[in-house]
């Protein structure tokens, strides 16, 4: 030790916001928020405990799932539903591939880049059963319209994500095709998609359980499949059908789980 | 062979990277770009492929302006000119082969690159190459699973694909340690004189610059500084390019560096990394 050592001072963490009178406002504020919100939360407590009866009574159902009466509805619904959600998947992730190039700020020019943006907001500024309430009116009831519905959702949702992947990608890579005097194509299919395709993989199985899900959702407004035979069975008090079909739907989204899970590991 | 004239560049920022610079580069001469960071060594290089669009000067590739091509002819212009980059910027996720192949592009179309048919005479090149490099056996391994000094000779071995007139390589030992710094230099360097190549290497590591290369050009600021052979650097000429600093003790770390024999640091693997969180 050469020189003394220097004398001792305290260390604290800086604060996120520095003035300290700002910072007790903010939080006390906040508090006092959270709690005048909560209380204007009206809950009508009779309701409740009727509820809950009946909530008991479907839970009982539930767990007594009956599969056989109405098989043949429930699996219709199952495979108009499947069908559904396949068909769009792919439909939607092939047309989300070509907007994703055309929405990916770095290799895309600035018209196209526009055009490929307003394209993905469209389909993503409005939910799912809205869309299928117009595709049902145009197209009437049934699986077309729910098919057209989960297509053009998927899309926005794609295109998304993947142009943000595509942003993100190493450029040097990309930049070494390049130098090579390749095409533009050529640089997008050697440089940009061996650096993306994990996460293509990754999005279009995680479309496809999100898909599946969906396709119960839209049922219900009339865009066909399991939500169809969903929302009958409700609507006939028919607890012990719908429990059935509930657990199957919750079957299928496990299986896409580890499906995709193994997929993702074997494309890595 | 290449000449350069009045090239200038500057950024956006309105930083001036590159300041009329005028040099030649006759053919089969191996030339060292030294300099320090941000003098513009890497803007210099991408400019004469047209990576970074230079502002003003022109660039001469046997007679022929680099400079006023249009897009076609300017990737006509980059096939002639074959480019190694500082850590490799190899696709990762291809393959080796595919790689070797990548440097076909410009001479392909498209659907045959897409489908991977390459024409056999390509392909024979490819394996030639991988055999010159001393990666005869890895041709279908991935990238990614080679070492730092194996990958920057897949990268040697994309860009002589190209069968080029001219290599432009950009700090080709950036990450790498001495002695696979020293052998990939090596390489490259006989590679040059067995086919008559000129090379510009832009390089940090003043003392690899002197074992290796014909002729030394010293950048500061997006200036020349110095032009001419590697034994005529000395303090002042290290001064006038790098600033002050005490380079006499430059020799005996010369010395002390070239017997370094450092055994290779295997990458651990990403599962290794994160081992402990599970």
């Amino acid at each position: 030790m050469s020189t003394a050592l220097a004398q001792s001072r305290p260390w604290k963490r800086p604060p996120l916001i520095r003035n300290a009178w700002l910072r007790w406002a903010l939080t006390f504020g906040a508090l006092v928020y959270l709690v005048a919100a909560l209380s204007s939360i009206e809950v009508n407590w009779v309701r409740v405990s009727e509820g809950l009866a009946q909530g008991w009574g479907f839970a009982q159902d539930f767990f007594a799932p009956d599969f056989f009466t109405r098989s043949r509805d429930i699996w219709r619904g199952m495979e108009e539903s499947l069908t559904m959600t396949v068909t769009s998947t792919v439909v939607g992730c092939l047309i989300s591939v070509p907007i994703a190039l055309g929405a990916a700020r770095n290799i895309a020019p600035l018209p196209v880049y526009a055009v490929c943006r307003a394209i993905i907001a469209l389909s993503r500024a409005f939910q799912e059963v809205i869309i299928a309430i117009l595709f049902v009116a145009m197209f009437g009831f049934g699986p077309f319209a729910g098919f057209l519905t989960l297509s053009f959702s998927t899309i926005g949702f794609m295109a998304k994500l993947l142009a943000e992947d595509i942003e993100d990608i190493n450029e040097a890579q990309a930049e070494a095709i390049r130098a090579t005097g390749a095409t533009w194509w050529q640089v997008v299919n050697y440089g940009i998609q061996p650096q993306v395709f994990p996460r293509l993989i990754g999005l279009s199985l995680y479309r496809l359980d999100i898909n599946f899900r969906e396709s119960a959702v839209i049922g219900i407004v009339g865009a066909g499949g399991v939500g169809a035979t969903l929302n009958t069975a409700m609507q006939r008090y028919d607890y012990s059908t719908a429990g059935a079909i509930l657990i199957m739907i919750i079957v299928v989204v496990l299986l896409a789980e580890y499906a995709s899970s193994y997929l993702r590991k074997w494309v890595q | 062979m290449l000449r350069i004239e009045s090239l200038t560049k500057h950024y956006r920022t309105g930083d001036k990277a590159l300041n009329g610079i005028t040099f030649d580069v006759p053919a089969g001469e191996v030339v060292g770009l030294i300099g320090p960071s941000g003098a513009g060594k890497s803007t210099l290089i991408r400019c004469i492929n047209r990576l970074v669009e230079p502002n003003a000067g022109r660039v001469l590739l046997s007679d022929s302006d680099i400079t006023r091509l249009g897009r076609r002819e300017l990737r006509r212009a980059r096939r002639r000119m074959g480019m190694i980059f500082q850590e490799y910027a190899l696709v990762e996720r291809l393959s080796v082969m595919e790689n070797v192949l990548s440097g076909r592009l410009g001479y392909v179309s498209f659907w045959r690159s897409f489908f991977r048919r390459f024409p056999q005479g390509d392909v024979d090149k490819a394996f030639t190459l991988l055999a010159r490099v001393g990666l005869s056996d890895q041709a279908d391994k991935r990238a990614s699973a080679l070492s730092g000094g194996q990958r920057q000779r897949v990268g040697i071995a994309r860009a002589l694909e190209q069968d080029p007139e001219l290599l432009l390589i950009d700090e080709p030992t950036a990450s790498l340690d001495p002695k696979t710094a020293r052998q990939i230099m090596r390489l490259i360097c006989e590679i040059c004189r067995e086919r008559k190549l000129p090379a510009i290497i832009s390089l940090h590591d003043v003392m690899l610059a002197k074992m290796f290369v014909d002729r030394i050009i010293g950048l500061r600021a997006g200036e020349i500084v110095f032009d001419g052979a590697p034994s005529k650097l000395n303090t002042a000429t290290l001064t006038e390019i790098y600033g002050e600093e005490d380079w006499t003790q430059m020799h005996d770390a010369e010395e002390a560096a070239g017997q370094a024999a450092k055994a290779h640091d295997l990458e651990p693997s990403r599962e290794e990394r994160m081992a402990g969180l599970a």
